[in-house]
């Protein structure tokens, strides 16, 4: 059995895993916790967004 | 990375073997969290942390083995032994050999080695609330 996603896909992937976990781990009220795992995941998509528009327009 | 917990002095103190959630922590995902009946953190850390590691070797991701040649090897098999037992069954399992011609491949060795550093940080998180560092 294997697993293939497409590079977005993977993205997605690893940023909701680290996302909880450093939630979890950087925070200490449940709250707080929600709001930490939100900005990072926000902050994983937003740099891979600007990093493959920056090699995008690198590759021009 | 900014860490912003509160420090709790010595309430989060309980009795026991001391580096016991660090210990269990590390060789079972989010164990450690459950052991001081931080279910629904440890669910989520076990969750996180076993589904990165799974998915890595089923997009063919490559497990390190111990290794004294080559720097990043080593460094590979350093990340790789944050799983705890995940790393022990993977090799047990004879799985993570990796696959060169598959383009996610790669991406599935990253996920592996991250596991085991977001366990290696989710340990020593639970080992923080046992000693009342954290809430």
């Amino acid at each position: 059995m294997t697993f293939a996603p497409s590079h977005f896909t993977a993205v997605l992937l690893f940023a909701l895993f680290a996302s909880v976990v450093f939630g979890i781990t950087q925070r200490s009220n449940t709250k707080a916790m929600v709001r930490y795992g939100v900005y990072c995941f926000a902050m994983f998509i937003v740099a891979v967004m600007a990093a493959s528009w920056l090699m995008y327009f690198i590759r021009r | 990375m900014a860490s912003k917990v509160e420090v709790a002095g010595s309430k989060g103190a309980g009795v026991g073997f001391l580096y016991l959630p660090l210990i269990l922590g590390w060789l079972v995902p989010g164990a450690g969290h459950a052991l001081q009946k931080r279910w629904g953190r440890g669910a989520l850390l076990f969750i996180s942390i076993t589904s990165m590691f799974v998915l890595g070797l089923l997009m063919q991701g490559k497990l390190y083995a111990p290794n004294a040649g080559d720097v990043l090897d080593m460094l590979g098999f350093a990340g790789d032994l944050g799983a705890g037992l995940l790393y022990v069954a993977g090799r047990a399992m004879d799985l993570g050999h990796g696959a060169v011609q598959v383009a996610t491949a790669d991406y599935g060795t990253k996920f592996t080695v991250v596991a085991g550093l977001l366990n290696v940080i989710a340990a020593v998180d639970a080992h923080n609330i046992r000693i009342g560092r954290k809430v």
